[in-house]
């Protein structure tokens, strides 16, 4: 990058807000893929101004500009291919407004989710959506990727929650979509295009969130099915039976060894799989009913035990652990790779025996865990990258599960995006016709092609 | 971590960081820089790319692992069992081993690990106290005139002890002997500008006790010896007796043992719980900071541990526990005052070694890992390592006398990061406090969030450190305590600094003083035969 360049940005964010150093360009060159590749240069903007002349300047120079949150994306979205800027928006972390009266946060968009909710919670109030980064994302990745979570099964996507946006667009100016209202039907819905939109229309700046009201009160079970299919039909069943739990994940034994190998959580190693199963709600006995509920049709459908936690210290550890169920399996291998299909829910045990037929076939260890209420499974590959051969393997076995999800009437992500990794398979998923009206969108709004590119489209 | 032969940590070390990000939500740096550069996944990246060869292991490499302040909070996390501190650690001695620094062998050989030069290097610190410069600076508010940071590190200092401990301190203390030598030097009067605050006083039930330095003959009918090799038909020691299934650092769950901070209470006796005829025969290891700066509170935990039934062994040569020199790099230096101080105590004969420095503490559990390599040394540093306690751990492992004291004060407690997560100690000490009458306990919010001091940071990383410190101020303050206690010498440093700077009138105290006050205040009996009793009445 021309030192000129170097100089006016260094103008605009001060000499604390670019980073040159080979050491600070070697970090910011993943997310939490085994993508790497480096920046050219880093800013940390604090403010949508900054980053407006920032991305003016990208665009007068022709340089490639890639947003990133906190780093913890699991498809390679905010990993600078074509090197460039790398424009982490970590500073821009300051609460702007909580508005009780009208249940709305107006926030910059590098709040980290978990501190968001902590600030609102304070006040009775509630933002659900909870990916297992919530303490290392943020609000800004989140919206960008469109973040589920366990909670999601009963309150929806991070896009159900976003009524605004203050995006800067391709060539730097500032655009501002929605507003306070719940309803709002004048003109295309620009929030929702961004909303998942993964750094390639603009750099979301700032974000106007919906809140509800905190549940007073919440239960959540844990229940132990010796056989992995059982469990898989019992998600079905609860959710037939007219429940709807806020969350209903599974994990199989695999991911329950890895987590209890990391925690010491006094989970047992002699089952198939473990449902996690959760409801909430403003009346005690209404969510301790549907807790009860939901614990005797796991006992019918084939449960060993079913405990409910005691305190919220107890549930804390549970969902602490839940939360690191996707690291923790790296205890096993130097690599892994995080799937994230989503069926619908009546093909998942299907879905889970044929991705297991698939592990068997190719040799390598697949772990299952995922929100299975809503079909969304994280199927996870577990490969030393360093050996070619593996990563062969890895590659047609990542093609097999996608060709499971498709054939199930699925898609090939819930919460994570296409980024670079699932690109090579975007036209499968959506056929030419809805790839090329994406490209139109896409060259409307970013005409040089220079935010954040090589990402979802594929080649 | 050990390193390999060419100082280099293993691949293990690294290899199977697959980047989640789960420790950037737990690492004060980032939480203060937010740059990637300043997180535990960074270093780790770092590490690698360097170690690899993809990028050179340069001068910033090696800051970056400075940069850390070794709070341990991202071995914690960590699912998959990286440890980013140890790794950041281990790097600074790859950078020692390939381009040492002229500066740092005069300090961590020539200085460091010798009591005597120590003492003589700090002795214009103890001087500018008792001439008096120290007592003018605050009275004419001169501190004021110093530049911001140097004024911040006179703040750090505590009241310095006229003489360093190791000479006023017996290398054998007896039981329920409360050492009336080492009665504190006189505090100097406080009077002007952003004085330390007094300690909060004690409401004196009783006169405090005469105290024999000599042991009740029943007792000890042979005096222990610090060479005891001969006792072993004594009375079982500590760890055999009332010690027994206390929990332990260093074993895992599934061995059998509960594991450290969980658990308390089931193994471990309760206050005023039966009585104890034995003398317990303990180690104490002597860290260079409570020797030379917090004398007072080194003073205080042989007294508890005296008058708690123990036979205290200090020896006087004690070196550093190479903490200081590992932390620059320096692994051979600090492998060298292990191999000295495990012989050391493995002369003195005892079968707990009590500290009451986290540092320290901390660095002693250690040892068995840190010559785990070392043929010759290996089985005795691990046997030396499963004998450290920390002062709280192991009183609580006691039938503990209860103070009849009160200390009627707001208290807080802060964990030290390398007592909290270095040796699993949390509960232990927030107890003690709690044993306290009058004392009202306040939780600390984030109170095992590292409060920026880090052994050197305030001098290294100025900036940072006081940031992080910022933060630790603000949850103080929303507490409205009284007095903050903190079992480490570098927390307190770092703690002062921060109450001198935003004014704020809080007393900054090991627990054990606090404990120790409420003990003299009670009219010291000599308490050997009815100890039990008294305290179950007490209690």
């Amino acid at each position: 990058m021309q030192d000129a360049t170097i100089k006016q940005l260094r103008s605009i964010l001060g000499p604390d807000g670019v980073l040159t150093a080979p050491e600070d360009l070697a970090v910011y060159a993943y997310d939490g893929t085994f993508a790497d590749q480096q920046p050219d240069l880093v800013v940390l903007p604090t403010t949508t101004e900054q980053v407006s002349r920032v991305v003016a300047l990208a665009a007068a120079e022709h340089i490639p500009l890639v947003p990133r949150g906190m780093g913890s994306g699991l498809a390679a979205g905010s990993v600078p291919f074509a090197g460039g800027i790398a424009l982490a928006t970590t500073r821009m972390n300051r609460i702007l407004e909580i508005d009780a009266g009208n249940g709305t946060a107006h926030v910059q968009a590098g709040v980290v989710t978990a501190d968001l909710q902590a600030a609102v919670e304070k006040i009775g109030l509630f933002y659900p959506p909870d990916p297992s980064s919530i303490r290392h994302s943020t609000i800004g990745g989140n919206i960008a990727c469109n973040a589920g979570g366990p909670r999601c099964l009963k309150y929806g996507v991070t896009g159900d929650y976003v009524l605004g946006l203050t995006v800067v667009l391709p060539d730097g100016r500032i655009l501002k979509t929605g507003g306070k209202p719940i309803k709002d039907v004048v003109g295309y819905d620009l929030t929702a295009l961004f909303t998942g939109s993964e750094g390639t229309l603009g750099v979301i700046c700032e974000a106007l969130l919906r809140l509800v009201p905190r549940p007073r009160f919440i239960r959540t079970a844990l229940a132990e099915f010796p056989s992995l299919d059982d469990a898989s039909h019992t998600v079905n069943a609860i959710l037939s039976a007219g429940i709807v739990p806020v969350a209903l994940e599974l994990m199989d034994e695999t991911a329950i060894a890895c987590i209890e190998e990391a925690m010491h959580l006094g989970l047992p190693r002699d089952i198939e799989a473990l449902l996690i199963l959760e409801t909430d709600g403003g009346h005690e006995a209404a969510v301790q009913d549907e807790i009860e509920a939901a614990a005797r049709i796991c006992r019918e459908t084939g449960a060993r035990r079913v405990q409910v936690a005691r305190d919220e210290a107890e549930r804390a550890a549970l969902w602490r652990a839940r939360r690191a169920v996707s690291p923790s399996l790296a205890r096993k291998a130097p690599n892994k790779l995080g799937e994230d299909i989503t069926v619908p829910r009546t093909a998942i045990p299907e879905a889970i025996r044929r991705i297991k037929a698939v592990s068997a076939q190719y040799g390598l260890p697949v772990v299952v865990f995922g929100h299975a209420g809503d079909g969304n499974l994280h199927p996870n590959i577990l490969f030393d990258r360093r050996d070619p051969d593996q990563w062969a393997t890895v590659e047609k076995m990542v093609a097999a599960i996608f060709a499971i999800s498709l054939a199930l009437g699925g898609t090939l992500s819930g919460e994570h995006g296409v980024g670079a990794l699932k690109r090579p398979y975007m036209e499968q998923a959506l056929g030419p016709l809805s790839i090329e009206i994406q490209r139109r969108i896409k060259r409307a709004l970013d005409p040089l092609g220079i935010m954040n590119p090589g990402k979802i489209f594929p080649d | 971590m050990t390193t390999t032969n060419d100082h280099r940590p293993p691949e293990a070390a690294y290899l199977n960081c697959i980047r989640c990000g789960l420790c950037l939500a737990v690492c004060p740096t980032y939480r203060e820089l937010l740059t990637e550069t300043a997180s535990p996944r960074g270093r780790v990246a770092l590490a690698r790319k360097g170690l690899e060869g993809e990028l050179a292991l340069g001068p910033n490499l090696f800051e970056q692992m400075y940069a850390c302040f070794d709070c341990l909070a991202c071995n914690e996390i960590c699912p998959v069992g990286i440890r980013p501190a140890d790794l950041a650690l281990a790097l600074r001695e790859t950078q020692e081993a390939t381009r040492p620094a002229r500066w740092k062998r005069p300090l961590f050989r020539g200085l460091l690990p010798h009591p005597g030069r120590l003492e003589l290097a700090t002795l214009p610190l103890r001087l500018y106290e008792h001439l008096g410069v120290r007592r003018l600076v605050y009275a004419f508010g001169l501190r004021k005139l110093f530049p911001g940071q140097l004024a911040d590190l006179e703040a750090m200092l505590p009241h310095l002890p006229q003489r360093p401990l190791r000479h006023r301190l017996p290398e054998v203390t007896y039981p329920f002997s409360a050492a009336a030598d080492l009665l504190l030097d006189p505090l100097p009067a406080r009077e002007g500008e952003h004085l330390p605050p007094d300690p909060i006083c004690l409401n004196l039930k009783g006169d405090e006790g005469h105290l024999t330095p000599r042991p009740p003959s029943h007792l000890t009918s042979r005096p222990p010896s610090l060479r005891g090799k001969g006792e072993n038909s004594s009375p079982p020691r500590v760890g055999e007796g009332p010690g027994e299934g206390s929990p332990r650092v260093g074993e895992g769950p599934g061995e059998g043992f509960p594991r450290v901070g969980e658990g308390l209470g089931e193994g471990s006796r309760r206050v005023g719980e039966g009585p104890v005829a034995r003398p317990m025969r303990v180690g104490f290891f002597l860290g260079c900071a409570q020797n030379v700066l917090f004398a007072e509170e080194s003073a205080a935990t042989v007294r508890v541990l005296a008058r708690n039934g123990c036979t205290v062994i200090t020896p006087r040569e004690t070196k550093c526990c190479g903490m200081p020199a590992r932390g620059y790099g320096d692994g051979e230096a600090a492998r060298s005052q292990a191999r000295f101080n495990i012989a050391l105590f493995e002369q003195a004969d005892v079968e707990t070694i009590v500290t009451d420095c986290a540092t320290c503490g901390s660095t002693l559990r250690d040892y068995g890992e840190l010559l785990a390599d070392d043929p010759a040394w290996a089985g005795r540093a691990a046997a030396f390592s499963r004998k450290v306690r920390d002062i709280s751990e192991f009183l609580l492992s006691l039938p503990l006398a209860k103070p009849r004291g009160r200390l009627a004060a707001r208290v807080t407690y802060h964990d030290p990061c390398h007592l909290r997560r270095g040796q699993g100690v949390w509960r232990e000490p927030r107890r003690l406090l709690q044993l306290i009458d009058g004392l009202e306990f306040v939780e600390l919010p984030e109170a095992d969030w590292c409060c920026g001091s880090a052994g050197s940071q305030l001098i290294t990383h100025y900036e940072t450190s006081l940031r992080v410190l910022g933060r630790k101020m603000d949850n103080i303050a929303a507490t409205q305590a009284q007095i903050v206690a903190s079992g480490c010498p570098g927390c307190q440093m770092q703690l002062t600094v921060g109450a001198r700077r935003r004014g704020l009138h809080i007393e900054v105290t090991h627990p054990i003083v606090l404990l120790d006050r409420a003990y003299r205040s009670a009219g010291d009996e000599p308490l050997a035969v009815s100890r039990g009793r008294r305290a179950t009445d007490e209690g």
